[in-house]
């Protein structure tokens, strides 16, 4: 197994990333490599409950939106400390995964049905938003300016980078656990087949529960640090499709199941929606007709994603090292 | 709280909407009922069609009624096109691959949209635009009302083609058992592909009567999947006449809740409908039961 | 004498309908390998979805190791030691066969590797020590079979229902089949099979039930049972019970 080689590779990328700021002073690199990990920590979490719960949601970001108005109101109107609102947020969120994942798998909901009705959800929540004075209604919420590490706030991309560096690594020690455990299993097996797993003493819901629960944390996690990077939130932003989109084409282009998958997936389409600004400038939609155009490439083509790729590649290398029986 | 011919008026408001919406939502269930997939760019290709109607009229000055003859074969050679080139190769036996496309093809449709047309929203001036009818106590806009009158014809035009033509008994033989047809020398894929398009067609139809009385922007596709979706479970997946009734319910309890709770809250009782039908009764009114 | 391991007690279930199970009872003693036979449409599978709770009976109890778990959850009966394999197979396609088997040795080991490693031991006593890096959708349908087994072996049930597990086996997978479920009930394990395949119903099972139209029309060992003219007729039809003893007695005047 290459349970332990993996976690080695985890700490190689988790010191290779945190040097970066060591390295270089350049508030574009620095930028850049922020978002990345951004991008990836939403692809990850999708992926948790996406890739090895194998239920799509197609509205994501109702856990990133709830996670980053509570980081929000916990300083604005609770005067809380960043730090501890990020708590709050992380927790607020999990909270709301339960609820959805309580209702929608109690009742059975799979496939289609399990996707539209967290797009359905993602939806409510954006209008409710919209409509409800202490989230700042459609004008949103505005984090005042307070640099200082006490208050999750940097003068530099480095701190905030750090940040989500820690984040990002979370994630992928939990998807470790997942790849290399027995709640993994579980999840995977519920995935691969409902009835099998059922039958070998499985609990499907309370294995789904978790996996939603656990990916709804880190969507929070994702929105509580939007907010401290950007430090404004409003409906769109926090209930919208484009965070939805991006998470799930993430990881699906990077390929679902996987450890790496959503950090290649992500980074890819970070590389290419950065490439496009320098070719084409600002262009509205750009980037999300690139994001579309490319799920449907790689659904077509490659359904395993980037990692599947490598999976391919070196599931031929072996076969043709292993001589004639492989 | 509102007096009887206020909400008269709102009912039959909905009653108009909701045939257009029954219109949508037949497409919908055709698609699902015949290639039993989820087309999640059914609300993207109505604002597709909604933007060439209006451009039919803005720079060719063509009305919208007389651009059905215009719009409705481009729309079905659009979801003929789709079905035939895009989604049929991405299926690899799985259901949610069939999603991911889906979503992926409403994706690039909307910020196309977003990119050549820009994020305004537009409407057209018709002649008859403003006029209204006297119905008992309440005032319908003229287009809502032929709105009315052609979603049922058209939807009539499909349920007539459904029952009563070779085209119509393929697809039903398709719907109901695959390798059965396959063996009958019925051409699948492209009994799929005129499904597919015949779905797209629908909506095609749909733009025409609903642009003279709404608008369109890039984003209208998103709030249009939803009801689509509401209607067709409400209705029942894969029912065509629950998606009539449904659709018709659905644009009352719209017109209501917006009386009631203003605009946007009032959307919410459409999701709130879809989210009950779906976790509490998932066979809607007419469907089989899973 | 110990209550028998599993009872069933007038157990029904019917579909909109269709009766498909109506009034079963039976018991099976522990330790024992006994068989469900019957024509196709008989019920079988149905009744083995009652008995380890993937449907519940319109009326009538189950009763396993001495606890009634009509109607509960499959995953609380496998925890009890009731595990059942499926007529259509269900590998975890995307898995290996050491991973497919790994989930069932997890009911009761926490551990990864410890689970890991029992799979390979699971898989050797199956046969499939061989396939056990391939993934399960590389399998044919013989080795699917074969993972379907050993996955269910991998919880250390105490009743093992087995749905048709020779089906679509040729003579020779059959013959190397057969000895595998013989070990595992002189293993200890209780099995309680829904075969077609007669030679393995003759061969293995010490009391057979015959399941005709969602009823329970014979029950014996197997040479009672294959000679009972109900049986029979469940399979043959009408009358033919009668009509076959006339063409031997024929026969017998002329021999």
């Amino acid at each position: 197994m290459s349970g332990p080689r993996q976690l080695a590779g985890i700490a190689l990328f988790a010191a290779a990333v945190a040097c970066v700021p060591l390295v270089t002073a350049s508030g574009a690199t620095l930028n850049f490599v922020m978002m990345a990990l951004y991008a990836t920590l939403i692809a990850q979490a999708w992926n948790i409950l996406g890739g090895f719960g194998g239920q799509f949601s197609f509205g994501h970001a109702l856990f990133f939106g709830s996670g980053a108005y509570i980081q929000a109101i916990a300083q604005l109107q609770g005067g809380l400390n960043a730090w501890v609102a990020l708590g709050l947020a992380v927790i607020g969120a999990a909270v709301v995964g339960l609820f959805i994942g309580g209702l929608s798998f109690r009742y059975g909901l799979k496939g289609s049905y399990f996707a539209l009705v967290t797009l359905a959800f993602a939806e409510v929540f954006r209008i409710v938003a919209l409509s409800v004075p202490f989230t700042g209604g459609g004008v949103g919420l505005m984090l005042p300016l307070r640099e200082a590490p006490s208050n999750l706030q940097f003068a530099t991309r480095a701190g905030y980078l750090w940040v989500v560096l820690a984040f990002v690594v979370a994630a992928l020690l939990v998807t470790w656990w997942l790849r290399n455990g027995r709640f993994g299993a579980w999840l995977q097996a519920v995935r691969d087949n409902e009835d099998a797993a059922r039958a070998v003493g499985v609990n499907p819901f309370r294995v789904k529960l978790g996996a939603i629960g656990i990916s709804a944390a880190f969507m929070g996690a994702a929105g509580a640090f939007y907010v401290q990077v950007f430090q404004y939130i409003d409906p769109g932003i926090a209930y919208g499709s484009s965070t939805s989109v991006e998470a799930l084409v993430g990881a699906i282009v990077g390929g679902v199941g996987t450890l790496w998958g959503p950090v290649l997936g992500a980074v890819v389409l970070h590389l290419l929606a950065d490439l496009t600004r320098n070719l084409f400038g600002e262009l509205p939609g750009i980037n999300m007709v690139i994001y579309g155009t490319v799920l449907v490439l790689i659904v077509i083509f490659l359904p395993r994603g980037i990692a599947g790729l490598g999976l391919s590649v070196r599931q031929l290398w072996a076969s043709a090292k292993g001589g004639p029986r492989g | 709280m509102f007096d009887s011919s206020i909400l008269f008026s709102s009912v039959l408001n909905g009653l108009t909407t909701g045939a257009v919406y029954a219109l949508i939502a037949l497409g919908l269930t055709l698609i699902y009922g015949v290639l039993h997939i989820i087309n999640f760019a059914h609300g993207a290709s109505l604002m597709l069609a909604l933007y060439a109607v209006y451009f039919l009229k803005e720079r060719w000055g063509i009305d919208p009624y007389l651009a059905l003859p215009i719009v409705i074969p481009g729309m079905f050679a659009l979801g003929y096109g789709l079905q035939r080139l895009v989604i049929n190769r991405a299926g690899h036996g799985k259901d949610e691959n069939i999603l991911l496309v889906t979503l992926g093809i409403a994706i690039v449709m909307e910020n196309l949209a977003l990119l050549f047309f820009k994020s305004d929203t537009r409407n057209i001036d018709t002649a008859y635009a403003l006029s209204t009818v006297a119905i008992g106590p309440a005032m319908i806009a003229v287009p809502k009302l032929v709105a009315f009158a052609g979603a049922l014809v058209v939807s009539a035009l499909l349920f007539w083609v459904m029952g009563r033509t070779d085209l119509g008994r393929a697809i039903r033989a398709v719907a109901k058992e695959k390798e059965g047809a396959k063996l009958m020398g019925i051409d699948v894929d492209h009994v799929y592909a005129m499904s597919f398009g015949i779905g797209l067609a629908c909506l095609g139809a749909a733009a025409c009567f609903l642009l003279p009385a709404y608008y369109v922007n890039p984003q209208v596709g998103g709030g249009f999947v939803l009801v689509a979706f509401t209607i067709v479970v409400l209705g029942g997946m894969g029912s065509f006449v629950g998606a009539l009734i449904g659709g018709f319910l659905v644009g009352i309890v719209e017109s209501l809740g917006g009386l009631y709770l203003g605009e946007s809250l009032g959307q919410i009782g459409i999701f709130a409908i879809f989210i009950g039908v779906v976790l509490f009764r998932p066979q809607g009114m007419f469907g089989a039961k899973a | 004498m110990a209550e028998p391991l599993l009872v069933l007690n007038g157990i029904s279930r019917s579909f909109g309908g269709l009766k498909a199970v109506q009034g079963v009872s039976l018991s099976v003693a522990e330790g024992s390998l006994s068989a469900l036979i019957g024509p196709n449409g008989a019920g079988k599978t149905t009744l083995f979805a009652l008995m380890s709770g993937f449907l519940k009976p319109d009326t009538g109890t189950v009763r396993f190791a001495g606890q009634d778990i009509t109607g509960r959850e499959p995953h609380r009966n496998a925890l009890l030691g009731m595990t059942r394999t499926f007529q259509i197979v269900k590998p975890f396609a995307a898995q290996t066969v050491r991973e497919n088997i790994a989930v069932g040795v997890h009911l009761h080991e926490r551990s990864r590797g410890a689970a890991l490693r029992r799979a390979d031991e699971v898989a050797q006593r199956v046969g499939l020590a061989a396939q056990l890096d391939k993934p399960a959708s590389d399998l044919t349908v013989a080795g699917r079979k074969r993972l379907e087994l050993a996955r269910a072996l991998a919880t250390e049930p105490r009743l093992l229902l087995l749905d048709e597990v020779l089906a679509g086996l040729n003579p020779q997978e059959i013959a190397e089949m057969m000895p595998v479920v013989r070990g595992i009930a002189d293993g200890g394990v209780t099995v309680l099979m829904i075969e077609h395949v007669m030679q393995a119903v003759m061969n293995l099972a010490e009391h057979v039930w015959v399941l005709a139209q969602g009823q329970l029309i014979a029950e014996g060992s197997p040479a009672e049972v294959t000679s009972n003219d109900k049986v029979v007729e469940a399979y043959l039809g009408h009358g033919t019970a009668a009509r076959l003893r006339k063409a031997a007695a024929a026969k017998g005047v002329n021999a």
